[in-house]
This record gives C-alpha cells, structure tokens and sequence, in this order.
C-alpha cells in the first residue's frame, strides 16, 4: 500500500506542486490548507509523514509538530519542515521539537523525494 | 487786609477738618479708609516734599534767580524713574525687616548697629529740626502778612509771634493722636496719611488758584505778564540755564542732593517707604508725582515777576508774593485761600516729619536710656508698665521735637531764607546716601566703614553749614568766615583747602559726601563685615521686590537662647496676647523649628524676636535687649569666612556637578529612548526580513517546483504543462511586483516625487484602474462602484503611481472582506474640498490604535497577523508615500459596510481658463 503523506501549506499553487510531485512517486498525498486542519486530520487519520509548513495563518507549523509529539501514539509520523526561514534557531527549534528533516523554501523536488524516500525506507 | 478773629476761625475749621479727616480714616468710619488703598493717594501723599518752602520760598527764589529754583524739582523727577528699582527695594525690605524709620533702615543693614542708629537719629533731630522750625515760621509769617495792613517786610520781629506757639500746640495735638497712637512703630499711620494726602490736594489748589487770579484777573494774562516784565527788564537773566541764574556747579548738586532727599528725608522715607500700602502703587507715583511737582511750580515764575513787577526794588519780601500780590489787589477770598494752601504744606511737612523725627528719638536715643537705667529683665516691673512707659516716652518725643522747633526759630537769624534752611537738610540726610545705597547693592561694605562715613560727612555738613549759620546769626562772634577758624585760612567752613569758587551749600556737599563715600568705601574695604552684619547684608541684598523674600537668608546658628527668657521679654513690650499670636505666627512658618517641649531657642527665632520687637523700638534697640537672654557661640570671623567661603565653593561645585550631572542624565535618557528606537526599529528590520522572505521565496518556491517538474515529467499532458506554465507566470508577476513595492517605498524615503503628474479626469484615472484590476474584483466579492463627483473633476496625478495605490487597497480589501459573504466598495465622492477615494470593505475592521500605524512600513494590523492574511507589510506605507507625493493623504477609519474604510484625499485640479 501507497505511502500516505500529508501536505501542510496555505500556499495553493506549493501545494499543487506537492501534490501533483508525491503522486508521481507512487504517494497518497493529502492537504490540509492550516495548522488546525491538520492536526483535525492527524488526529483521525494515519499518516507515515508530514511536509509541514512553519509560517501559516493560525497555528504555525511548530504549533502542530508539538501536538503531533505530544501523542502518545507508537506510529508517530515521519515529519519534514518546509520554510522560507533558514535561520539557524530556527532549524533547532523543529529538530528539538522532533522534527526528522528541514528543508528551505525554495526547494529541489529532487532532493524532496530523495529525502522522503529515504525517510520512509529506513522505517521499512 | 482781613480780620484776626476771621483768619483764626478759618484756619481753626481747618485744623478740624484734618483731625476730622484723620479721626474717619483711622477708626475705619464712613468708608473714607477705602482711599488709601488707591495708587494716586499715595503718590499725593509723597507731595508732602512740598513744603511751605515750595509754597512760599520757590517764589521768592524764583524773583532773585529765574529758574534757578528748579533743581529741587528735578531731582525728585529723577529720582522717580529709579523708583521702580530703588523704592520697591526699599519697601520690601522695610516690611520684611519692620523697619520703622531711615535710621533703623541703616542700622538694620548694617547688622542692627546701636551706634549706627544713635549717629543717623541725631544727625537727622540736628538737620531737620530748623527745618521743622521753617515751617512754623511761615505760618505765622502769612498770617502776619496777612492781618496787618503794613507790608510784613518792615517789621522783621513781627514775623514771629505767638501765632507759631498756636500752630506748634495744634501739630503737637495731631502727633500724639496720630502720630503716636500705637506702641508698633511699623505699624502703618492711615490718617495721618489721609490727611496729608488731602493736605496735597488743599495746597495745590490754592496754589494753582493764587497763579490763575494774578495771571488772569490782576494782569490780563501770560503775554500782558511776561510783555510788562520784559519792558522793566525784568526777565533779563531769569531763564537761562546758567550762570546769569545759578552756578553750574550749583544745578548739579542742588539737584543730587534732591535726588537723596526725596527717598532719605525722614518724612519721604515715612510716607514712601513705611506708609506705604501696596509696591504696585509705586508704579502710579512715578509718573504722578512729577506731574504734580509740575503743575505746583507752574505759577512760580509769573507770580515771581508779577511781585517784581507790583513792588519794585524790595518794598515786599518775596517769599509773601503769593499772598501779598492778592491781598493787595482787593481779593481777600483768594489770599485766604493762599493761606490755607501755606497751612497744608507747613502742616504736612511738620506732622509727618514729627512724627519719624520723634520715633527715632525715642527708639534710638530714649529707650536705650531707659533700658541701661531699668533693665527690662528685672522681674519687679510690671509688664504694662514697660508698654505704658514706652508710649509715654513716644508721646513725650513728639512734644520734644516740636518744642525744640519753636525754640530754635526764636533764635536763628531771618537773613536766612526759607530756602537755605531746607538745603541744610537736604545736605544734611544726603550724608546717609552712601550708606543707604551702597548698602542695597553691595554685600562687602561694612559696619565701619557706614560708621566712620556718616560722622565724618556730618562733621563737614555742621562745620560748613551749620557752623556759620551761628556765626551769622551773631550767636558766636568770629572771623573764621572771612580768615578761616583763628587765622588758619584752609580751614574756612565756605572755602575748605581754599575751594573758594563754589555757594556755601555746593561746597558743603561737595567736600562732605565726597569725603564721606570715600571713608566709606575705603574702611569697607580694611575692616570687613562682622558675622551679624552678613546676615543682614544679605536679607538687602537679596530681597525679592515681587514676594518681599528676602532669598535665602544666612542663618548661622551663632546664638542660642532660653525660650522662656525671650518669651517673657516680649511679653513685656507686646503684652500677653500679642505675644502669643507673634509665636503662632513663627510656628506657622517654621513648622516644628521650636520644639514645644525645649527650652532652647534657635537662631531664627531669635530673629524672629527681634525683628517683632524692631517693629516696636527699632532693630538696634531690640537687638540690645535680646542679647541679654543671648549667649554668643564663639565664632571668629575668620571661621566664618572661611566656613562662608568653603560653603559658598561647595555650593557652587556641587550646583556645577548637579547641572553636569542633569546634563549627564538628559543625555542617557536621550540615547535610552535612541536606543529604544534602534531596537525597536532592528526589530521591524528582523520582522521585515522575515516577511519579506517569506513572500519573495514563496512565489520563487513555486517557479522552481513547477519548473523542475515540467522539466523532469517530460510525459507530462499538455494541459497540465500548460496549466503549470501559467502558475510559473503569474508567480513571476507576483515576485516582480513585490520587488517593484519595496524598490518604490525606498524611493519616496528618499524624497524622490514623481515629474509624471499630467491632469486626470478622475472618471477616467477611476475607469483604467478597474479594468488593471479586474482580477482582484469581481462578481465573487460584490464589488459596487459609488461615483458622486462631477465628471469634470480633474486632478493633477502620476498615473502608474496612483493606480498602484488604489489597487494596493483594493487589494487589502479583498484581503480583508469577510470570507463568506465578501463586499467591497469604492466610493468616490468631494470631501474639504478634495477628491476622496473611498475604499470600504465588511471585515473585521481596524482597531483605533491601529489606524495610524498600518500606514507604518513593515508593520500590519493585528487582525492580518493573527488571522494569517499575506501580506509584507508594504502596502499601505507605498500608498501613503504615493498619496502625500500627490499632496494628498490617506486615512483609515471604520466603513458603514461594518470592516474598515481607507480613504484617499486628493486636491481637486482647478481649470486655469
């Protein structure tokens, strides 16, 4: 079964990239356009990973990483940050939050998939 | 001629009249106490300078030297333009000091000196009593003039007579009962003030009244006057200034010694300075009283040449012009009148005069008598008996005072005219100038110095000018005036050191004030102020006019008393009562500086006792008695001044370290509030560099996936591609407009404005701007177009710059716009006369403290922040620029569609033709 991934942005023509990127690969992509969507949906849905976007109307990204890490669940998602911000707190920030990758906006999709492949078959 | 009987019952009715006058005024009857507190009666009060000799010797002055009679006139008029300097000085610190009379004003100053007090006393009982004498005189010289048929000249001796004993009697009854009513000397004389302020009144009048009659009715006006006076030749060398009337020499100093007698002769000094109600009438006098100086002296010289010209070669004594020419020409009313008027201005002179001479012979001269005799501390006198004793002895000095008057005119030769006696006065008090003034203004001089200037000034004063006078007078036989005192020709009392070449009073004043503020100033400068004087020095010194503060003030805590012991000592002189209020009243203004339960009393109520005291027998007095309950710390005035000096230069060092210290500390809160700004401002860059980040990389973050993905799906369908091509366009038009924004906002920073302004019909600018934005509005968001402006209007616009701006806020509106039932409008309509584009949307609204600050680049409404709405925080601040580049503004307010409402104000371009 298709690896599903959860798309977090409120950008629609990222997300429309994303989507149209990960169902190439193979993926089931879903999208939440904001944090409270997202976390509405992790909470009800299993998902193997997150690209999650920080700067968000609403709850940010870092917000929904916290409630995602909070779970006491076994299956907790693979996440990946994806931000305009580059900055080097930042970065710490989501990895102590429990972030497993970051990635600054603008990306290679390449290098995405790459990522996520590898994020995905480590587990497998 | 007019009958005796007549003449008496009209001046006794008159001598009512002003008992009647000062009775009313003093109890407070009939409202008439309600004048004094008008400027004008004090400036008419200081009319008591113009005496009988003003009402009878300027004539007689003015028919032998023209207008040699002037200088006594200009000095005072001089004098009043200082007044507002000097006066106010004075009388500020008189009432802060309760300073009585001009000798306890220099014996204040210079540390409340006894012998400073004593020495200024006699000199003033020496040189005022003649003067006092003079005005007896001349009552009951008119009043022979008056009643005898012969001309007064040819019987010298009658001159004198009983008439002055009546007059002497009635001024010793007015002195007493308003002179010496109340034991507090400082206390203010209200009827007697009245009454010389209406005695003014009486004697100008009668003046002004004798000059008209004479001018008028016995002469057929100015020219017929002055034409016959010309044709005797008369008026030859009568108006020139110079020589031909009196010396130069002689202008210059009659005038000085003027300028001193108007604040320093005791009487001046009582009505200007201890009368005195209010400092602002000061302001009044200034100019009132030279003017009544003016309109008294208007008559002088035609009454002095119309008596030249009616008694040729000294048939009459000139000095009786004014009655004798009436008199004479059948208009008694008006010689009556005259006499009176001469009444008025003896009287003033004499009661007030009295009564400051009195009061200092008392304070000064009596009362330590009286106290070296009884000491007031000895417990087995009576407290009222002190009170009783010392009003009696007040009393007493009034009667001694004018007795001493009328004996003195029974013996001084009548060669001397009204005139050169009160010149002896004037020179006389002129000897206190120095003192007095040097004393106002200068801290440094001292003790000695005031001491050692006055008594040698006042020796001269007597041995020039006082001396010969008894050698005239044939009192004492001798040639000193011809060859000098026993053959010693230097010594001459008119011609000192062979200064022959000046009149006896120019001469006297010459060498003695000279002499005088040299020792003065040379003493001061050897033996320097002793530590009370300082204290003083510095209470006149720094006396504030406005407030009657007297600035700081040194206390030195010099002296200590036992309370009790001071209490009981003006328990003597002030009575139970007044002195318990006295002692409410200090603890009101020192709150707890005398301890209830202590014993011990400080330096500043010690002063405080003294000075309540001063007001009742004078300062040097009051310091005399206090010192008995005092004891000295011993303080030498080395350590004085050194303690002076060091706190003087730590206060300075200090005040210099305060205002660095202030500077310092304005400075830090300067670059506190800079720094502030910085931060605040590094904060906004960060905020800004964050956002605008975000919004240049997300578009670029699109541009490259889609690219990429075009690039690595080669299979990609057609539509798609097509689909993902559009998206990386619009991206990029996104991306550019954006650069464009920030690029632009730089710009109008930097003051760039915009050369491509051209006339707009608004109808037109309003058209294009709708279709560049028919992707932002559009049926979705009920965009509805509101035009209420003439489609003529123009305006004078750039306009790629102002479309940019109104799509700007459509742009927010359609941001902002409620989400489910989204509407937009844009209103255009004439508002304060300019063109107003109105942009109102139904969102949630701007909060008022927001209103101004969207318009601040990178900053963005709350709302937009929380809720997530994109935007750089540019927006508003581009459309702000671009509006006040068209000399317009923009304002954000709340929209009757329930969002906010951007309103853009632009002039109205107006046709030329």
């Amino acid at each position: 079964m298709a690896a599903t991934i959860l798309i977090v942005d409120d950008e629609p023509n990222i997300v429309i990239s994303l989507e149209f990127l990960l169902a190439q690969h193979g993926f089931k992509p879903y999208v939440s356009r904001n944090g409270e969507q997202a976390i509405d949906f992790i909470d009800s849905n299993a998902t193997d990973l997150i690209l999650l976007d920080v700067m968000m109307p609403g709850k940010s990204g870092f917000d929904v990483l916290q409630h995602i890490r909070k779970k006491a669940t076994s299956d907790q998602p693979k996440v990946v940050m994806l931000t305009a911000r580059g900055r080097e707190q930042d970065i710490k920030k989501g990895t102590d939050l429990g972030a497993d990758a970051y990635i600054t906006k603008p990306f290679s999709t390449r290098e995405l998939i790459k990522l996520i492949k590898s994020l995905l078959s480590i587990e497998h | 001629m007019l009958q005796p009987w007549l003449v008496i019952l009209v001046s006794a009715v008159y001598f009512l009249l002003l008992f009647t006058i000062a009775y009313l005024v003093d109890n407070k009857k009939l409202g008439l106490d309600r004048f004094l507190k008008l400027p004008f009666v004090y400036a008419l009060s200081l009319g008591v300078y113009c005496t009988a000799w003003t009402f009878y010797g300027s004539v007689g002055r003015a028919a032998s030297s023209g207008i040699g009679f002037l200088p006594i006139y200009i000095g005072p008029t001089l004098m009043a333009l200082l007044w507002v300097v000097i006066l106010k000085r004075m009388i500020s610190i008189s009432r802060n000091q309760r300073i009585t009379t001009i000798s306890d004003f220099v014996a204040s100053r210079y540390g409340k000196s006894s012998r400073l007090a004593k020495l200024v006393s006699v000199v003033c009982v020496v040189g005022i009593i003649p003067y006092i004498g003079l005005q007896l005189k001349a009552v009951s010289g008119s009043f022979h003039v008056l009643v005898s048929t012969e001309t007064a000249m040819a019987e010298h001796g009658g001159l004198f007579s009983d008439t002055a004993f009546y007059t002497t009697i009635a001024m010793i009854l007015f002195g007493i009962l308003f002179g010496a009513r109340h034991l507090d000397s400082s206390k203010r004389h209200e009827g007697l003030v009245a009454a010389v302020a209406f005695e003014s009144v009486v004697k100008l009048v009668a003046f002004l009244v004798a000059g008209i009659s004479i001018v008028w009715f016995i002469f057929n006006g100015p020219i017929d006057l002055f034409s016959q006076a010309a044709e005797k030749g008369i008026t030859d060398g009568l108006f020139t200034f110079g020589e031909a009337t009196i010396t130069y020499s002689e202008w210059f100093w009659l005038t000085l010694i003027s300028m001193f007698a108007i604040l320093l002769l005791p009487r001046q000094f009582q009505v200007a300075v201890i009368e005195n109600i209010s400092v602002r009438h000061v302001d009044t006098a200034v100019w009132l009283f030279p003017l009544y100086l003016l309109l008294i002296n208007l008559f002088v010289i035609p009454i002095a040449l119309a008596g030249l010209i009616l008694f040729p070669a000294g048939t009459v004594d000139a000095d009786t012009f004014v009655i004798t020419i009436p008199l004479m020409h059948d208009m008694p009313a008006v010689a009556m009148l005259v006499f009176i008027g001469g009444i008025s201005a003896a009287t003033s002179m004499v009661i007030v005069a009295v009564v400051a001479i009195s009061t200092m012979l008392s304070n000064d001269l009596f009362v330590p008598a009286l106290l070296k005799w009884k000491s007031p501390k000895s417990q087995n006198l009576p407290d009222e008996s002190i009170q009783s004793q010392l009003l009696f002895i007040k009393r007493l000095s009034v009667v001694l005072v004018l007795l001493a008057s009328y004996f003195f005119i029974s013996f001084i030769n009548q060669e001397y005219s009204l005139v050169s006696i009160g010149l002896i006065s004037f020179a006389a008090v002129a000897q206190f100038a120095p003192a007095i003034f040097g004393g106002m203004f200068f801290k440094k001089v001292s003790e000695t110095g005031a001491f050692a200037g006055i008594i040698s000034g006042s020796l001269i004063w007597f041995y020039t000018l006082v001396w010969p006078t008894f050698e005239l007078s044939g009192i004492f036989a001798t040639t000193a005036l011809d060859y000098g005192p026993a053959g010693i020709w230097w010594l001459n009392p008119h011609a000192l050191f062979g200064l022959n070449s000046l009149d006896p009073v120019s001469h006297s004043v010459f060498w003695s004030l000279s002499i005088n503020s040299f020792i003065f100033a040379f003493i001061s400068i050897i033996r320097k102020p002793k530590i009370p004087e300082i204290a003083q020095a510095e209470l006149f010194t720094s006396i504030d006019i406005e407030t009657g503060n007297s600035g700081q003030g040194l206390t030195m805590d010099y002296r200590t008393a036992a309370k009790d012991e001071l209490l009981q000592i003006l328990t003597r002189f002030l009575g139970e009562q007044k002195t318990q209020k006295a002692l409410s009243d200090f603890n009101l203004g020192h709150d707890s500086t005398l301890q209830k339960d202590s014993n011990e009393a400080n330096e500043a109520f010690i002063q405080y006792a003294e000075s309540v005291l001063g007001g009742i027998i004078g300062a040097a007095s009051a310091r005399e008695i206090v010192s008995s309950a005092v004891s000295e710390r011993p303080i030498h005035l080395e350590n004085v001044m050194v303690l002076l000096d060091e706190t003087r230069q730590a206060l300075e060092y200090s005040r210099a370290l305060e205002s660095k210290t202030a500077e310092l500390n304005k400075t830090t809160d300067r670059l506190t509030v800079a720094n502030e700004k910085l931060k605040e401002l590094d904060l906004l860059k960060d905020e800004f560099m964050y956002t605008v980040t975000h919004e240049l990389k997300t578009p670029l973050t699109s541009i490259r996936a889609f690219s990429e993905l075009i690039k690595d799906h080669p299979e990609m369908d057609p539509e798609k591609k097509n689909h993902f091509l559009g998206i990386i366009t619009s991206e990029t038009d996104r991306l550019s407009r954006l650069i464009t924004q920030i690029l632009e906002l730089q710009k109008f920073e930097q003051g760039f404005t915009s050369k491509n302004k051209q006339a707009l019909y608004i109808f037109d600018f309003i058209d294009k701007t709708l279709q560049a934005a028919h992707g932002l509005i559009h049926e979705k968001n009920n965009f509805e177009l509101q035009l209420d402006v003439d489609r003529n209007t123009k305006i004078l616009a750039d306009n790629d710059f102002l479309e940019q701006a109104v799509l700007n806020l459509l742009s927010n509106a359609t941001k902002f716009a409620n989400k489910e039932n989204p509407r937009i409008l844009l209103h255009l309509c004439i508002d304060q006369n300019m063109v107003c584009i109105a942009i109102h949307d139904n969102g949630e609204g701007l909060a008022e403290e927001e209103r101004e600050l969207v318009f601040k680049k990178f900053s963005r409404g709350k709302f937009a922040v929380e809720s997530g709405v994109s935007g750089s925080g540019i927006g508003l601040a581009v459309v702000k620029a671009i509006a006040e580049d068209h000399k317009g503004l923009v304002t954000a307010g709340d929209s009757h569609l329930g969002g906010a409402c951007f309103k853009m104000h632009l002039p109205i371009l107006k046709d030329i033709s």
